[in-house]
């Protein structure tokens, strides 16, 4: 299996500033890594900085210590480390990130919200419709709903088109924040194929489920975050 | 004044042209800085005239300026010879300089103008000063002084053709039938001063000198002999001059700017020369305009004229 | 960017060194030095006095640095000190490869000039000649900056604080301009006509590649725009970062004050 996202010795401390200078040491040490086909699954209670993780892959947040190596065709990139615009472009070309919520953007329908997504990737215009239109068939998204903004959609609707913003294009990596929560059985279940089929073709996948069924369903393995726990809080 | 007749006696009770020689050489410093770069407006000690802002006063001091005792000086406004304006100019000079006054154009080594150029095309050795209010072609789309001279000097015109755009956006062509906009020479954005464009094209290449004096905004320009003249416009509203349909009333002459006379209070008018020399020359030479016809309006139409 | 990703075509448009405005014993900015890519959206975050606007009119040309140097890549590739510019190559520049958003739309506007002159200007500053032409632009861009065509002809002071703004981003994109500066865009505007305005503008920017430094205390606008952000205090910058890094994780007191000030959005 080719190893895909490789983290070593990674910490993480808010300083808040507004609070005195109060120090809050979210994990050290975290040392992980996931590899094509594979989902790997974080485990931990709420505030056991499993989310810190993910946005650190991410570039959302800063790390203060440690590599976050993304392996590509051109070699490792270190997330920690890298400049604004390598990390654009990693966001771009390879790691994708799906996320409880969507930041919706006025006036543009729920169908080119998700095809910009592939798009930005560098699919074509068409090829990006068919998946778009196919992901949200597959999410049950009302196609009525398809050329509205979902700025009026209710919660679950929107977190299915966000979902399917997350699935549509075809990154090397994959980060999954809770992406089930709050969903019903029907679409829990869709959530799990559409995982499924990105292992299939060897996306490496790192995520957070709360929800021990779907888990069990997708997971390889589970790393269980409350040992990076930070030792001097 | 008394204080002039008293040092420089009743015999001369005004300098040659009224102007003192300083005066005079700091003006003729300006117009050889205006003829050494064409359209370009040169800044000059404008004098307090004889004469309200706005009668000519920098086309006085032009002339006052390069006028000598052999020249032969022809005034004109609105092409006429005997408006109030021409004829007050025209004494100033006679009574001032003692010079040879004149009508006709041919026989005029300078001629003062405001609004026409004659229609007798204009020799080598003839200049042809015109009275300019507003100097800048820019002023009323940039109001910055600071902004129209780095416009100059960059060449940066294009302002000047968004007034035409407005002007056929709104009216369906350049609706500017008078001052309007010319390059000269390939580079200087010039003002015709208040000429109908109808007179433009006689600019371009002209054998004879033409200066411009705005004594309220201090400016002198010059148009050299030869030099080019071109009208802005756009490639698909190319300039045109007005056309008139019929010739004029009086003396038959085609292809000259004509006025509008109008004759009676029952809507009766008559459209002539506006250049008086060229229509009295023309009927001398024997042509008959249509007003020449009947007797009665015979009458009526040399009263006019 | 580290070297052996940098193509040909990836090197840097805008580039500050040092970047210092003083005024007598007043600070301006201090020091400023940043890259700006083709394509990239920079926002110049801080409050009134933070040096923000000076910064702006410094990278801009509209006023000379104290100390410092604002290179610039012209179209034959070549990097320039935009300060070594003669005023001819400066003032075409801003007008052609450049463009410049002001805050308020009378700067940027010629408003008793039609909608169309004020689209075509710059067009017809760089020797477009045939009307028919450069009313067909204009037409085009009033329709990409979503203004009723229809209005063509009709002076911006007839215009809403919205329009406004869209016909100033319209005639300042139609000569195809690489970098376009931005002053708070959106400010004064009501916050329905900014959501739109920031709209069209996240579409342009996007679809013409437009390389972006804009200045706005507004938090939501930077997230909304910027790929990157600078948040400058006093004169400096004392933090920069990814737009969301630094608004999802800021680690400078300044910056988290800014950031917890501001609602949830």
């Amino acid at each position: 299996m080719t190893l895909k996202l490789e983290l070593e010795d990674v910490a993480k401390t808010f300083v808040m500033h507004l609070q005195g200078g109060k120090t809050l040491e979210v994990v050290e040490g975290v040392s992980l890594s996931v590899s094509a086909g594979e989902c790997v699954v974080l485990g931990g209670p709420s505030g056991a900085g499993k989310s810190s993780i993910l946005k650190m892959i991410y570039g959302n947040y800063r790390t203060d210590r440690g590599r976050i190596l993304v392996h590509g065709a051109d070699g490792a990139i270190d997330v920690a480390t890298a400049p604004p615009r390598q990390v654009i472009r990693l966001r771009h070309a390879t790691i994708g990130y799906v996320s409880q919520f969507l930041r919706a953007i006025p006036r543009i329908s729920a169908l080119d919200l998700v095809a910009i997504a592939a798009r930005d990737q560098g699919l074509d215009e068409g090829l990006a419709l068919t998946r778009a239109r196919d992901l949200l068939t597959r999410l049950n998204v009302p196609e009525r709903l398809w050329s509205l903004p979902p700025a009026t959609f209710s919660g679950g609707e929107q977190q299915r088109v966000n979902i399917a913003r997350g699935f549509v294009a075809d990154h090397a990596i994959l980060l999954l924040d809770e992406p089930t929560a709050s969903l019903d059985a029907t679409n829990r279940a869709a959530v799990v194929e559409l995982i499924r089929d990105k292992k299939q073709r060897g996306v490496a996948m790192l995520g957070i489920f709360h929800d021990e069924d779907v888990r069990d369903r997708v997971a390889d393995r589970i790393v269980d975050v409350t040992r990076f726990a930070a030792k001097a809080a | 004044m008394t204080l002039i007749s008293a040092t420089l006696g009743h015999a001369a009770p005004y300098n040659f042209a009224y102007l003192d020689e300083q005066t005079k050489r700091m003006i003729r410093r300006a117009i050889l800085k205006a003829i050494a770069i064409p359209g370009y407006q040169v800044p000059f000690a404008s004098r307090e005239m004889p004469m309200p802002y706005g009668w000519g006063t920098g086309g006085v001091q032009v002339t006052a300026a390069i006028i000598g005792p052999s020249d032969v000086l022809k005034v004109i406004d609105q092409g006429s010879d005997d408006t109030t304006n021409a004829v007050s100019i025209r004494k100033f000079f006679e009574k001032t300089a003692g010079v040879a006054v004149t009508t006709s154009t041919s026989a005029a080594s300078i001629i003062q103008t405001r609004h026409r150029i004659p229609e007798e095309t204009l020799k080598s050795g003839q200049v042809l000063v015109y009275q300019v209010p507003i100097p800048e072609p820019l002023r009323f789309l940039e109001p910055r002084e600071t902004e129209t001279r780095k416009m100059h000097a960059l060449s940066e015109y294009g302002l000047m053709h968004v007034k035409l755009y407005e002007d056929i956006a709104r009216h369906g062509h350049i609706a500017k039938t008078y001052a309007y906009p010319t390059m000269v020479g390939g580079r200087y954005l010039m003002d015709p001063s208040p000429t109908p464009k109808f007179d433009n094209p006689k600019m371009h290449r002209s054998a004879a000198l033409q200066l411009f004096g705005a004594g309220r905004e201090k400016r002198i320009y010059a148009v050299p002999p030869h030099t080019e003249v071109v009208s802005l416009d756009f490639d698909d509203h190319p300039f045109e001059v007005n056309k008139f349909d019929k010739p004029c009333a009086l003396c038959a002459a085609e292809g000259v700017y004509l006025d509008e006379v109008i004759l009676d209070d029952r809507g009766g008018r008559m459209f002539v020369c506006s250049d008086t020399d060229h229509c009295e020359t023309r009927r001398a030479d024997g042509h008959r305009g249509e007003l020449l016809g009947s007797p009665i309006e015979q009458k009526e139409a040399t009263h006019v004229a | 960017m580290s070297p052996e990703t940098m193509s040909a075509d990836d090197q840097p448009l805008l580039v500050a060194r040092g970047v210092t405005k003083r005024y007598g014993p007043h600070i301006g900015c201090i020091d400023v030095n940043f890259e700006l890519f083709p394509g990239e959206v920079l926002a110049i975050v801080g409050e009134s006095g933070s040096g923000k606007s000076t910064l702006l009119s410094v990278l801009s040309t509209r006023l000379d640095p104290t100390a410092g140097s604002v290179g610039y890549r012209m179209r034959d590739g070549v990097m320039r000190n935009v300060f070594d510019l003669n005023e001819a190559e400066r003032r075409l520049l801003m007008r052609t490869d450049w463009g410049f958003v002001h805050q308020d739309a009378r700067e940027g506007l010629r408003m008793g000039i039609s909608a169309g002159g004020n689209v075509g200007e710059r067009l017809m500053a760089v020797g477009a000649r045939h009307y028919g032409e450069i009313r067909s632009t204009a037409l085009d861009w009033l329709n990409r900056v979503e203004i009723d065509q229809t209005r063509i002809d009709d002076a911006p002071k007839t215009f809403s604080g919205g329009m406004r703004q869209r016909l100033q981003i319209a005639r300042n994109l139609v000569t195809n301009p690489r970098l376009i500066f931005m002053d708070e865009p959106t400010g004064g505007l009501d916050v329905s006509v900014q959501a739109r305005l920031l709209d069209l503008l996240r579409g342009l920017v996007a679809d013409l590649g437009l390389a972006v430094v804009i200045v706005t205390h507004d938090l939501a606008v930077a997230r909304l725009l910027s790929h990157r952000i600078m948040v400058m205090r006093h004169g400096r910058v004392i933090e920069t970062g990814l737009t969301d890094q630094v608004l999802d994780d800021p680690r400078e007191p300044y910056t988290q004050l800014l950031v917890s000030s501001v609602l949830q959005v």
